[in-house]
Order: C-alpha cells, then structure tokens, then sequence
C-alpha cells in the first residue's frame, strides 16, 4: 500500500505581493496535503529588516497572518498544513500574530512551528573573526567595502528544520529565509522517510520546489504560446502529485483556468536557471539534464529519472546594504516630435537641477523613452515617428537632496517646455533609499538552526 | 529553407541572476533542438542582443527537455534593486530572443 502513496504538496504565494486567491482556491477547490508560501526575495529580507528595526514587532509577512486567518478553519477540517518563509527576519512575531488571530476566530487544537537560525546579521563581526569572508560571490569584492553599510544578512537554510517540525507534530511552519524548493521537499522527507543522504530523491523534490516556486508560472502563466492558455483569470496554482520514488506530477485543481503541459512546465524549469547540470540547493546538487517529462493526461505532466549529487559544504548567504539613493519620474509627451521634444525636456531638467545648486553628474543620470523600442532595443527597429513617448527620467546617487531637487522639475516641464507634455500622474517623485545585494557563502557548521513548537 | 522568426519554432522564458539575465528556449520537437543546437550558438545571441547584454554570453545544453539555457552577463543595468531600467529583471529577454530571424530548413517547419 505505502508504494502506492501520494503526497499533495501545492505552492499557494509565488512570491510576497502574489494574489490572495491562491490559497484561498487551492484549500476550496480541491485536495492538498501540504500549502508551501514562498514570500522571500533577495529585497524583502531588506524591507523587513527596516521595518522590525522601527517597530521590535514587525520584519515578517503581515498579510501571510491575514490571510492565514481566512483558510485555517479549512486547513483543519482537511487536515492540510501549511509551511511558509513567511517569517522574514522576526518569525517569532509572525508565530505571535498568528497565535492572535488564532484565539480572535475561535481557533484551537493546532501546533505552530517556527524555525530560526538563518539571521546573522548580529553574527558577522564574529563570524569574520572566525575565518568567514563573506566575499561577494558574483565580484569577489571583500565584504569590508560594505560592511558598514549592512542592512540584513541571512542564510539559506535547507530542509532539515522544517523535517524536524514535523517530527514534532507542526500544522504550521514558518521559517526565516528557508531556501524556496526546500519547503516542497521536507513534507515529502518527512511523508516517505526519505534519507537525507539519498540525493536523487533530494533531487527530485528539489526540482518540485522550483517548478512551483513561482506559483502560476508553470501552469501557464507567462507562456509564450499564450493563446493556448484558458481562463487566465482563474488560472490553477500549481501542485504536485509526490510518489515515493521520487518520481511526480504536476497539475492543477480540476476546473480552473490556465494549462499544464510538457512546454509550459519546461518554461519553468529553465526560469532563473544557471548550469543545469549544477543546481545549487542547501540540500543536493540537482542535475536538470537528467530530468525526464512527458504528458500524462490533460493538464498532467509526470517527471522522473532526476539524478542528484550531496551538497557543498556552505550555505548561501544574502546580505543587503544600504547603496545611496534613486529617484524616477514619468511624463507622456504627444508627437510629432515627440523623441526631439523629450531631449529638450530632459536637458531642461538637468539644467535646471544644476541652477538648483546640484550638478547630477552624466554617469549617475537616466532617460528612458518608452515608444522608441526600449525593451527591446536593437531586437526589433524602433518607430520613424512614434505618435507618443513615455517619458521615464531619474537618477541615482548618494545625496538624496541633490535627486529631490531634481523631483522638483518635472512637473514644470508641462508650462515651461515644448507642447505635448501630459500624463504627470502620482505628485512629485521622491528619492528612495537604494538596497544593494550581496551574496556570499558560509560553511554550513557555522549556523545552528533551531525549532520552537508550541500548541495552541 | 525558410527565413522564419525564433518564435515559430520554439519558446522562451527569461528571468534574472544578479546583474545577468538567462534566457531558457524549448524547440517544439528533437528535430528542431537539433537545428538550434547548431545554429543558436551563444555568439548568435551576443549579437542580437548586443544593444542590451554588455557581457560575455554562455550556453548551457538540456537535450533531455530540448532546451537550450543562455546566461546574458551585465544584461540588466546593475541588476534588479540597483537599476532604472524597466526590465530590471529580464522578464522580456526571452520574448525578445524570439524574434530572431533564422534559414529553416523546410522538413522541419511543422
């Protein structure tokens, strides 16, 4: 019988800010076991970073614990459980928002895991001291260039704690900054007794994870033969159909929109993708080039074969540091002309900034003229006399004063320029704070993380 | 042989690492993988996207899926939180790529 099992795992957020029906449709409309939630990009940990540091109660997913609220009694009745890297740099916060919400809709009878160990923001000193360089992994830049500057530092943490919150009964996950594939994969370690050391079957759940990571986006969301696509408006998320083997499906529930097939999973098997014959995850190597599909029904695909090697010894670590200030504006400007009638706004605006007492230098200014084949520039021949331009100007730099002086001179440009400028929508623009990325690695003894359970 | 779009013969996606983008194309059968494999070489899509990717271009094989993998280096002005551009994350690389012009050999269009 247990040959015969299968494990539903479906991934409800692609990223934060993915809609809100997703998992709302995924506990309604169909059979899952596992909901995975994957909030964090490289810039979120950033964000929430700032945000604990202004309020010691804040830095996590807030709308994870909404939402939560909204399917809990679902995941309860169905026995569902849900595993999110929801909780940002503060997954003690997010465990005590959700304990709220719990007791407010009456909720009880559930075990609520958080798992931590992956922020070492307050480790680094002490972690360069023991030999960590922190080198950036892409320039090879010393950390020392930025160090003071370091806004967030977490590491990617594989599947391991997540396991061992199951172990320990859990209903809800939430971890830090959990490596996304990894969410998919500890529920099928933990359902089929899978060997962490058995690295074709890391593999396997490995490529699950990151062909749902992006939610829709294997079901077909963003597929080039689009036409194909059904009812995008009730597109299915994805889920996958687990067997003990390591071999499994993808679909979709039953009767909403969107398409599975072998062309738009490989879609997503190629998204963000590097040497395929080296997927790095905390848990395996996996090697793509070994990853067997085939249509197996409608909206069905079955993979299979997938080989795996063990991981290297380091995690990947993401830091973000604070790199000085951007600011953008956006103004339309109607033909003919139009190209012509953009330069002279945009000189004016320069001009006028230098009058203001700021010289933005030429190597820190930008003009993008939307209408004049921007996105793909070179790829296709750019319009003789296009009817109209989107006029997206800025700039970047370290004092922000200098950039909202510039701000300042847009909306001028509409009485004091050439006709046919219109469009100035969302007030005078601002400078923002501009958050610099910088991966680096770690060896895995260094970082200890742990499992906090408590029922509720 | 036929002067065909990139489109009519394949799919794409793209998406971004750091200052890079990739560019994932999937050929509609193994006969057309096998076209591309030799004439969608990484000098062809340095070239057409020379306007765009400042850098060195690498290509990766997956016949298992009939799919070629492109990693366009300094391709996203600084990449996804430092930049103005707006497609700071390469999501149009791939659409992009796709309407690169090739000879087709007859027998292989569908």
């Amino acid at each position: 019988m247990t040959t015969d099992k299968i494990v539903r795992v479906a991934n409800a957020q692609g990223f934060w800010g993915d809609s809100l029906l997703g998992p709302l449709r995924l506990v309604e409309e169909g059979p899952v076991e596992y909901l995975t939630f994957d909030y964090l990009a490289e810039i979120t940990m950033s964000i929430m970073q700032k945000q604990k540091m202004k309020d010691p109660s804040a830095g996590y997913a807030r709308d994870f614990v909404s939402m939560l609220g909204k399917i809990l009694p679902a995941c309860k009745a169905k026995g569902i459980k849900v595993i999110a890297n929801a909780g940002g740099v503060n997954p003690q916060a997010c465990m005590d928002a959700i304990e709220a919400v719990m007791q407010q809709t009456g909720m009880a009878g559930m075990t609520l895991a958080i798992v931590e160990g992956d922020d070492i923001l307050g480790d680094i000193d002490e972690l360069v001291a023991s030999g960590e360089s922190f080198a950036n992994l892409d320039s090879g830049e010393p950390l020392s260039t930025v160090r003071e500057r370091v806004t967030s530092a977490n590491v990617y943490i594989g599947a391991a704690p997540i396991v061992e919150a199951l172990e320990q009964g859990a209903d809800i996950i939430v971890t830090g900054r959990a490596s996304d594939p990894s969410l998919v994969l500890a529920p099928l370690i933990y359902e089929f007794g899978w060997s962490m050391q058995d690295y074709d079957k890391m593999a396997a759940g490995t490529v699950m994870g990151h062909i749902v990571e992006c939610g829709p986006q294997c079901t077909g969301g963003n597929y080039s033969s689009w036409r194909q696509v059904e009812d995008f408006a009730k597109i299915g998320y994805p889920i996958v159909e687990a067997s003990a083997d390591g071999s499994f499906v993808i679909t979709k529930h039953e009767g909403t929109g969107g398409l599975v097939s072998v062309e738009t999973v490989t879609s997503q098997v190629l998204y963000e993708l590097g040497d395929p014959k080296n997927y790095l995850s905390p848990d395996c190597i996996a090697d793509f080039t070994t990853i067997q599909m085939e249509q197996a029904g409608d909206n069905r695909v079955a993979i299979s074969g997938i080989k795996g090697r063990p991981p290297t010894p380091s995690y990947k670590v993401s830091m973000s540091y604070a790199n000085g200030y951007k600011i953008l504006g956006t103004l339309c400007i109607s033909g003919p002309d139009a190209e012509e009638k953009a330069h002279v706004l945009a000189d004016m605006v320069w001009q006028r900034t230098a009058m203001h007492g700021y010289d933005i230098p030429e190597a820190d200014r930008f003009l993008e003229l939307f209408g004049t084949s921007v996105l793909y520039k070179g790829l296709v021949p750019a319009p003789e006399q296009p009817a109209e331009i989107m006029m997206r100007i800025g700039a970047r730099g370290d004092d922000a004063k200098a950039l909202n002086s510039m701000g300042t001179e847009l909306a001028p440009l509409i009485t004091s320029g050439p006709p046919g400028v219109t469009g100035f929508a969302g007030g005078r623009p601002r400078a923002a704070e501009v958050v610099g990325y910088w991966p680096a690695l770690i060896d895995k003894t260094k970082i200890n993380t742990h499992v906090t359970v408590k029922e509720l | 042989m036929a002067r065909v779009q990139l489109a009519e013969i394949a799919i794409a996606r793209s998406g971004d690492k750091g200052d890079s983008s990739n560019i994932g194309v999937m050929a509609k059968s193994a006969a057309l993988y096998t076209f591309l494999e030799q004439t969608l070489t990484a000098a062809v899509v340095k070239d057409f996207f020379k306007e765009i990717c400042f850098g060195k271009v690498t290509r990766y094989e997956l016949p298992n899926l009939n799919a070629l993998n492109f990693i366009l280096e300094d391709s996203l002005g600084g990449g996804g939180t430092e930049t103005l551009i707006t497609d700071a994350q390469g999501k149009v690389h791939g659409p992009g790529l796709l309407h690169l012009a090739l000879d087709v050999p007859d027998e292989l269009l569908l």
